[in-house]
């Protein structure tokens, strides 16, 4: 019989005490081998569905199947299919990388014959034989990333839950992370869900995505039938003079709906309209522009169209919103 | 090797090599009892002439406390230690293997045992050395190695409790002066009999700490006083019962899995 590797959410909730619904009833569905990108602000509820995903949470309502198992009901048997590497690498400054990965492989009962060879062949795979024996306090982010990431894969798990893994990385460490994620799902058929607030890793890595906002998702699909969902590209006009700005607006409001842009005038375009008849109107008024740009939709695009609010905006508006209960629970 | 065996290995692994590559907080244990104990020598000597004070030696009088203030340091570490771990998340990385909640607790406490035996193993060395004899001999020295671990497995298990009530390594540094008060207001200083105020006096007897000193004190200066030794290690198993069952149930609700 082949493992089940899915997870399957169903009218999941979880209330805090004196707080908001931090969820508040999603429904979701992960294939096997999928990687599942889970995408909002901070606060949005992303870190507290993994934690009950994970089991160390339990959800005030609702039901949901890791790996087969029901996470309130057979908790230790979830725990025994997934890895997780939750917000900020939880790892001890005074112990090498090797003496994280050796009890790890303690804990989650590796055979003892096993254990030396598990241990090199994941600081192999994360490229962290060099620094194996250096203590974590001398790693860069980026090492803390990938150690955090080895010690999830310890036991083979066939889920794995990372939650915000390249937050606070360099360009360079978060490819090589999204290399090995991506791997990892190809490769070995491991089921992931990954929490984000960054567009790009979720398009760049996500088979599906799943906006979150509010506690609520508001979108899910695949990255290109969501932008496709939106539809229509838009364009952006940087003028010459910034006070043609309203005039320029105003030419631009009879190919589309005005969007709302820092610094540049913007429309989303009506079908039948193109870039081509922007800036032949443009030409014929005599408007003289620094820079005109036809834009593809973006998640950001379905996030602003779903929520009303771009990320970046939300992220910072809700920098403070998650409860404190999730934020000690994940401590 | 079993499972459970396997488990406490690890987590005991783990305490033993942060205490060992941390010598800031495994040196104050070791020479702040022994400076404050130096000096109450130096102050205190002429205490020795009291009618009916038990030694004429107030150095090794003194010397029992140490042992007791240096497991007071085990609260702070054991505590401040779990607190970290809870902070930065790593105690939900435990929570995420199989481990069960005993092997956690004894393991975490292994270090803090380990480092009550070498700092008795210091106090008893530097007694020695400054010239103290201890009556009970080779093999009273031997017992106050296994009562300094028990003391130490009581308070660290303290910390241990406090730690996982309050998740803040704050919270255990700012109790710890309270604890300080429970060893000043013992017989640290002078014998409860010789106490002329009487609250005082009064204070001393009800403090359990007391009682911890005198223990210690009767197999430096007095031999085998079988009173002494019986209440003071019934303070110090209570201690280490009450400790680890409250800590015990505290990391059964911090550890809440489904």
């Amino acid at each position: 019989m082949t493992r089940d590797n899915s997870i399957v959410v169903d009218k999941l909730v979880r209330e805090f005490k004196k707080g908001p619904r931090a969820v508040d009833g999603i429904d979701l569905y992960v294939a096997p081998g999928e990687i599942y990108g889970f995408l909002g602000p901070n606060g949005a509820g992303k870190s507290t569905t993994v934690l009950m995903l994970t089991t160390l949470l339990p959800p005030t309502a609702g039901t949901a199947r890791v790996g087969g198992y029901d996470v309130r009901k057979e908790g230790a048997k979830v725990r025994s299919v997934i890895g997780a590497a939750l917000q900020e690498a939880a790892l001890d400054p005074l112990l090498t990388g090797r003496d994280h990965l050796r009890l790890q492989t303690m804990l989650q009962a590796v055979p003892r014959s096993e254990r030396k060879a598990r241990q090199n062949e994941l600081l192999e795979r994360v490229g962290l034989t060099e620094a194996a024996d250096r203590k974590v306090k001398g790693y860069s982010g980026g090492m803390k990333r990938r150690l955090d990431l080895a010690l999830a894969l310890v036991h083979r798990p066939s889920i794995l839950f990372l939650d915000e893994p390249t937050t606070g990385l360099d360009p360079q460490s978060r490819t090589a992370l999204w290399a090995e994620v991506a791997r990892l799902a190809r490769e070995d058929g491991v089921t992931v869900f990954l929490t984000t607030q960054y567009l790009e890793e979720a398009d760049v890595l996500a088979d599906r995505v799943g906006i979150i906002d509010h506690g609520r998702i508001v979108a899910e699909g695949t990255p290109g039938d969501l932008k496709a969902e939106i539809g229509r590209p838009s364009v952006h006009v940087l003028p010459c003079n910034p006070e043609e700005g309203p005039r320029i607006m105003e030419l631009l409001s009879s190919f589309g709906e005005p969007l709302s842009e820092d610094g540049d005038v913007a429309v989303r375009l009506r079908d039948g309209f193109g870039l081509a008849d922007v800036v032949r109107a443009m030409d014929g008024e005599g408007v003289v522009l620094d820079d005109v740009e036809l834009r593809a939709p973006t998640l950001d695009d379905v996030f602003l169209a779903k929520t009303g609010r771009t990320l970046e905006g939300a992220a910072g508006a809700e920098q403070d919103g998650e409860p404190a209960e999730a934020r000690v629970r994940r401590r | 090797m079993s499972v459970l065996a396997t488990q406490v290995g690890a987590i005991a692994g783990r305490s033993i090599t942060r205490t060992a590559r941390q010598p800031a907080s495994a040196i104050p244990p070791l020479i702040f009892p022994v400076a404050l104990m130096l000096i109450n020598s130096g102050g205190l000597k002429a205490s020795t002439l009291l009618p009916g004070f038990p030694t004429n030696s107030f150095l090794a009088f003194a010397l029992a406390v140490p042992f007791i203030q240096g497991a007071l340091f085990s609260t702070m570490n054991a505590g401040t230690d779990l607190a970290r771990d809870i902070q930065t998340g790593f105690f939900s990385r435990l929570s995420l293997t199989p481990i069960r909640g005993a092997a956690l607790l004894t393991g975490q406490l292994a270090g803090i045992v380990v480092l009550g035996v070498v700092q008795a193993v210091f106090y008893i060395g530097t007694g020695l050395l400054l010239g103290v004899d201890f009556e009970a001999g080779a093999a009273g020295i031997a017992l106050l190695l296994v009562y300094a671990a028990l003391v130490s497995l009581g308070f660290g298990a303290l910390g241990s409790f406090l730690a996982l009530r309050t998740g803040s390594g704050e919270s255990i540094q700012a109790l710890f002066p309270a604890l300080f008060v429970f060893l000043f207001i013992s017989s640290m200083n002078t014998p409860r009999n010789l106490i002329a105020v009487d609250w005082f006096r009064f204070l001393a007897s009800v403090n359990p700490v007391s009682y911890l000193i005198e223990c210690v004190r009767s197999l430096i200066i007095t031999g085998w006083d079988a009173e002494a030794l019986a209440l003071g290690f019934s303070i110090a198993i209570v201690l280490a019962v009450v400790s680890l069952t409250a800590a015990g149930w505290a990391l059964g609700q911090r550890m809440e899995r489904t």
